[in-house]
């Protein structure tokens, strides 16, 4: 469904991902780990039209998209909820879920949606009419997410999703996770919490410096004693 | 001191503050939304008091009855001038945007200049020298109106803001720029309806002073400075502040007649500035960033 091939991505005169080729199928969950820097959040936002790759190709269902607006992106069925959350602070919980449902194609499955959204997320409920900003991280984390569903992806990229998260609920999101996955929707997931997400992956792949490292279903990445040593410190 | 002295200026003020609330509003919207502060918002008002004046003396209808035409010429001004000027110095450092549009103010100023010439006209309209008794104080029915309508008008774009489908856009975009370009919306469409609804309101303004005070093409800055004050007082970015700001220095600055000669009523303005820049430069009612 989604394949990305041969990308640079340069920040300045500063490459940021050079050569990067990775690709999701319909239904999969696929993980991007790296550390710090390796260029995981840039490739996402190449994906989404907010950084241009200087070379290769991203197809999107057989559509070449790297020269595509992000509102197209969006509209063609690619969510990303991003780092940070970058939530609306003074607008209502309702409201920022409302704006993750931009286009007809969304707006006409809104009730749906949010009914769908507050039963993956149903701490939301009694949320509504409160200003996001006054919300703790971890609902924050889920109104982003919730936003991101309110598009009805096919694909859905998550940044980070349990960074600055309590044990607790880091256990709880990647669940929810998998929840929205066995729904349908393929997810692409960048974490730092390498062991928790190649362990819900269908597949992953390995950043470092700005390459992809190392290739595998979830359980060989888990299983390779090059991640075993330097992500996992085993 | 006359007390009832004191209350016909407390409501002049007021009346009059409502006006500087309704050109703030446009002022504050421009940078809730972009993080830029419009240097030409005086020259954009004035540009609605020609438009307005020459509808006014070329086809006889009265400024309050094409208020809505003036406010459409002063949307598409301020649309085209985002699309064409500020969309391209959005990313750049905020020093660098004052010169751009300080210049669109002066091309502005010059243009006026160059149609209608220097001299100072005041057209008599309808209603211009009519006023109203309440007890001891009088009132200039222009005035009042012009104070009516400016909150409705103020009112109006706070309704359009919270209930629109294109206002929330605007209110997300606001918030949090990166977030509304994820979810899809076409963030430069939304700048340009954010500049011009902006510039509507200082337009709208500016045919609502028509009858109020003698329009010449140099007054631009004045008003660019009282709304740039007005914004301050209430917090950058915030609406409702910038309303409040409004009627407050329409008060300070009228009530100052009590002890100041009217030319110097300036001095008030720029002195609440810096006591608010000193003590509280978040604005009275904290802005944002």
């Amino acid at each position: 469904m989604l394949k990305v091939s041969g990308i640079d991505v340069y920040y300045g005169d500063m490459a940021a991902l050079s050569n990067v080729g990775i690709d999701v199928n319909r239904g999969e969950i696929v993980a991007v780990v790296g550390s710090n820097g390796a260029g995981k959040s840039t490739l996402l936002k190449a994906i989404s039209g907010i950084q241009r790759p200087r070379t290769g190709t991203i197809r999107f269902n057989d559509t070449e998209i790297s020269r595509t607006s992000t509102s197209r992106i969006v509209e063609v069925g690619i969510s990303h909820v991003p780092e940070g959350r970058q939530l609306f602070p003074t607008m209502t919980v309702l409201e920022n879920l409302e704006m993750g449902a931009q286009f007809p194609r969304a707006r006409k499955c809104l009730p749906e949606s949010l009914k769908k959204v507050l039963d993956y997320f149903p701490r939301l409920k009694e949320r509504l009419s409160q200003k996001a900003g006054t919300l703790s991280g971890g609902e924050q984390q889920m109104v982003a997410m919730g936003r991101g569903l309110m598009s009805v992806p096919a694909l859905m990229m998550l940044d980070e999703p349990s960074l600055g998260l309590a044990p607790v609920l880091v256990s709880k999101i990647f669940e929810i996770i998998q929840r929205i996955n066995q729904q349908g929707t393929a997810i692409l997931l960048i974490e730092q919490n390498v062991f928790h997400s190649l362990k819900i992956s269908d597949r992953g792949f390995v950043l470092e410096n700005g390459r992809v490292a190392l290739t595998g279903t979830g359980e060989e990445l888990l299983a390779s004693p090059h991640i075993r040593k330097m992500y996992l410190g085993l | 001191m006359d007390p009832h002295y004191l209350l016909q200026l407390a409501i002049q003020g007021i009346l009059l503050g409502g006006l500087y609330g309704l050109i703030a509003v446009g002022l504050s919207l421009i940078f809730g939304v972009m993080g830029i502060i419009n240097f030409a918002h005086g020259q954009m008002m004035v540009m609605g008091m020609y438009v307005s004046y020459w509808i006014f003396v070329l086809l006889g209808i009265d400024p309050y009855l094409s208020l809505i035409v003036v406010a459409a010429v002063i949307f598409v001004l301020g649309y085209l001038v985002q699309a064409t000027v500020v969309n391209r110095i959005l990313d750049y450092p905020e020093a660098m945007q004052v010169l751009p549009l300080v210049a669109v103010g002066l091309v502005l100023e010059n243009t006026a200049l160059l149609l209608w010439g220097p001299d100072y006209r005041s057209p008599q309209t309808a209603l211009s020298l009519e006023t109203l008794w309440i007890g001891p104080v009088m009132i200039d029915v222009s005035r009042l109106i012009a104070f009516v309508l400016a909150i409705l008008i103020t009112t109006g774009i706070f309704v359009f803001l919270k209930k629109t489908r294109t206002g929330k856009r605007i209110r997300a975009a606001s918030d949090n720029r990166m977030g509304a370009i994820l979810v899809g919306i076409n963030v430069n469409r939304i700048n340009n309806a954010s500049f011009g609804l902006g510039a509507a309101a200082t337009g709208a303004a500016g045919a609502l002073l028509l009858p109020l005070m003698p329009l010449s093409p140099h007054m631009g800055h004045d008003f660019t400075l009282t709304a740039f004050i007005v914004v301050i007082l209430g917090g950058m970015g915030n609406l409702i502040g910038a309303l409040a700001g409004g009627l407050i220095l329409g008060v300070a600055e009228s009530l100052s007649a009590l002890f100041l000669p009217a030319t110097l009523k300036q001095v008030v303005s720029f002195s609440i500035l810096i006591i608010i820049m000193l003590f509280r430069p978040q604005g009275l009612f904290a802005g944002k960033k």
